[in-house]
């Protein structure tokens, strides 16, 4: 790897290197369009961090090992695990529907995403027209991580520390929106707990499972006390206490 | 000869020049090191738990119950693989596979020892290193996740679900407070690249104490003191091991992530739980524990730190760490999820903060030799340490007698009985008693003995 390291820095492309290319630059493709393709939110994640695997050997291929590291450890190792923990979260059922509600969508979407492409490639090829390239020779002189702490803690402290303390920022009104503080006298701990428990009018003992000594199982069906009136503190507060009709506790013919 | 005792600690340059067959042999070395301490490591912490809890152990199976744990892998591969209906079929079976990879990848910059000759090849044993090495052990350890995670979720149930994202939450916390811990053996050493870091904890400076010179240590597990130990924690974190192994528990999520899994895909999972723990344990020794070098005493003899003998002090050191892991599994009681994070964001990582702001305030002093800083730092952490210790805790409650709480309850309260209520002694007792032979109490009171 140090090898190549050295060769990519002078400007050389070495087999090495295009093979590694060419086995992960399919692989890479493959991930976006599976990404964008995908019906499942995991799976559409899923090609995504195989992009992102594939870019961010590219980068050590190019010469910039620290931020190809960075790449993996930073985006897919904690930002994609981030987006996976939010999709678990909602549900593994949740898959796309493919009943457009905007008529011609899909094809607006495509001519504006070949539009937007053109543009980017456009710009990039201007840009780059007549420009030679330097290598990294230079910058890695004295080492990949010292050349980008030089140029990270001097020419662009600014930028750096203005993005950090927008991050910050962001984080923490993410914080203040979404935390509820509870006053400290709202607190309780076991002592109160036990308390409360134990106040006159409060029941200590456990509450009475539903369905006990009833004709179903069901969590709606109260518990009989035992002078036979129906206890309503067996059933959850946001179900109506009821008892169910012959119609409802017979079997639905689900069973195998 | 001569040249052999000067080129001892393998330099960037030294990687990259292995011909082929010595890239394949020194892979191949890897990957059976990571099963055979598998093998081992089951045994190991099965036969040591035992003996913490006052029984033997597995004893039967070859010599010491050496084999058994290859007799469970036999038994684990002929075991009916179950794939659940409701599972997503490919990332299923994906996921132990990327646990394992994991796990497996990051012994590869790992340093078993310094320049060796192999076959009249002059070698590392080291598989590869790379400027950013310490970065790939993180990159392996980070994408370790995906596998325990997407095994979760591929399920299609609810413990698993549910250990998966645990686990999620908890490994992304502890990699924070793990990569904080690295940031001050990394402005230490001056490198990221692992054989450089431990090339940096040989150069021992000598102390002067009472007429006699000692060797100070140059081990960052003595100098970075504060990284060392959150580093450790959070290594036990990032492993799911006990007491932090929530995204298992089975006291409350059966098995957690692999409830679902069975035959070899299980088989998978408890390889990679077990070869993490090894590569951790690897890791640590190499950031912290001076890696291949030899400790202390040893280093009175010349050869300690050449030839094929650093790789047995490493593998001391490696089973030493793992020991620890066991101990702490014997030991400790698992975590509440909830402590557990209030203890990853709001204990260790303002420690490792603080401490690392010291670190490079005291490296910015100039003309000031180690010795010097050591002495400097040494003397008052000890002190604060001393002080926390002794620190007198919360103000003591006033005390209220039982009686008084009692009275104190309100009008209607649940009955309570007499506090000095006499239990009369039940029937029954008495005639076992009176059957029992009458003790021989003729020799004990007067004699004196006790």
């Amino acid at each position: 790897m140090t090898t190549q390291t050295v060769l990519a820095a002078a400007g050389g492309v070495s087999g090495g290197e295009q093979v590694t290319f060419w086995i992960l630059a399919p692989l890479a493709l493959i991930g976006a369009i599976g990404m964008v393709a995908a019906r499942n939110a995991v799976h559409s994640a899923l090609w995504l961090v195989l992009t992102m695997l594939c870019l961010g050997v590219f980068y050590v291929l190019q010469a910039g090992p620290f931020i190809g590291m960075v790449q993996i450890i930073v985006y897919t190792g904690a930002i994609m695990m981030l987006f996976l923990f939010v999709l678990m979260l909602v549900g593994r059922d949740a898959s796309d529907s493919l009943i457009e509600t905007l008529r011609g969508q899909r094809a607006a979407a495509i001519l504006l995403g070949l539009g937007f492409a053109g543009l980017v490639g456009g710009g990039v090829y201007r840009a780059m027209e007549g420009t030679t390239a330097a290598g990294l020779t230079q910058a890695n002189a004295e080492g990949n991580v010292q050349g980008i702490a030089r140029l990270l803690f001097t020419k662009y402290v600014f930028a750096f520390e203005l993005t950090s303390a927008l991050l910050i920022t962001a984080a923490v009104g993410a914080m203040v929106l979404a935390h509820v503080e509870r006053r400290k006298q709202d607190k309780m701990d076991q002592i109160a707990t036990m308390k409360a428990r134990f106040r006159p009018g409060n029941y200590p003992g456990p509450k009475p499972g539903p369905g006990v000594f009833a004709t179903s199982s069901s969590v709606a069906t109260p518990a009989r006390l035992p002078d036979g009136r129906l206890s309503e503190r067996s059933t959850p507060d946001i179900l109506p206490v009821r008892e169910l009709t012959a119609q409802e506790t017979s079997l639905k013919g689900t069973e195998k | 000869m001569n040249a052999v005792y000067l080129a001892q600690d393998p330099t960037l340059a030294d990687f990259g020049r292995d011909p082929w067959w010595l890239v394949l042999i020194k892979i191949v070395f890897a990957f059976v090191f990571a099963v055979l301490a598998t093998l081992l490591g089951v045994w190991f912490e099965r036969r040591v738990v035992g003996y913490m809890q006052v029984r033997p152990g597995p004893n039967q199976v070859g010599p010491l119950g050496l084999l058994q744990t290859l007799a469970d892998g036999l038994k684990m591969a002929f075991k009916e693989d179950i794939l659940p209906r409701a599972a997503d079929k490919v990332v299923f079976f994906f996921a132990p596979t990327i646990s394992v990879i994991c796990a497996v990848t990051a012994l590869s910059v790992v340093p078993f020892g310094p320049m060796v000759s192999i076959f009249g090849h002059w070698t590392p044993l080291q598989v590869t290193d790379v400027s950013v090495a310490v970065l790939v052990l993180l990159a392996c350890s980070s994408m370790g996740i995906y596998g325990i995670v997407l095994g979760g979720w591929a399920s299609g149930s609810t413990y698993p679900l549910l250990g998966g994202l645990r686990s999620s939450a908890q490994m992304i916390s502890y990699e924070v407070a793990m990569g904080l811990s690295i940031v001050a053996v990394f402005m230490t050493a001056g490198t990221m690249s692992t054989s450089g870091i431990v090339a940096a904890q040989g150069d021992a400076t000598q102390l002067t104490l009472f007429g006699t010179d000692i060797p100070a240590p140059g081990w960052y597990a003595i100098l970075l003191l504060p990284s060392f130990v959150i580093f450790f924690i959070a290594t036990v974190g990032e492993t799911n091991r006990a007491p932090f192994d929530l995204p298992e528990a089975e006291s409350e999520l059966v098995a957690g992530f692999m409830t679902e899994y069975s035959s070899l895909k299980f088989a998978l999972f408890m390889l990679s739980e077990y070869v993490s723990m090894v590569t951790m344990s690897a890791v640590t020794t190499t950031l912290f524990l001076g890696g291949w070098r030899a400790p202390w005493p040893i280093t009175l003899w010349e050869g300690a730190n050449s030839g094929w003998w650093p790789m047995l002090w490493f593998f001391g050191k490696v089973i030493a760490l793992v020991f620890v892991f066991v101990w702490l599994r014997g030991t400790l009681p698992r975590l509440r999820y909830d402590q557990f994070m209030r203890f990853g964001w709001k204990v260790l990582l303002p420690i490792n903060l603080v401490w690392i702001l010291v670190l490079s305030g005291l490296r910015s002093i100039e003309d000031w030799d180690t010795r010097g800083k050591l002495i400097a730092v040494g003397i008052p952490a000890g002190v604060l340490l001393l002080v926390t210790l002794l620190w007198p805790g919360r103000k003591p409650r006033p005390k209220v007698s039982v009686q008084e709480q009692v009275n104190n309850r309100p009008h209607g309260s649940f009955p309570l009985p007499p506090l000095d209520l006499q239990i009369p002694p039940s029937p029954r007792t008495r005639r076992v008693v009176a059957e029992r032979e009458p003790a021989n109490v003729t020799a004990g009171s007067e004699s004196g003995e006790v």
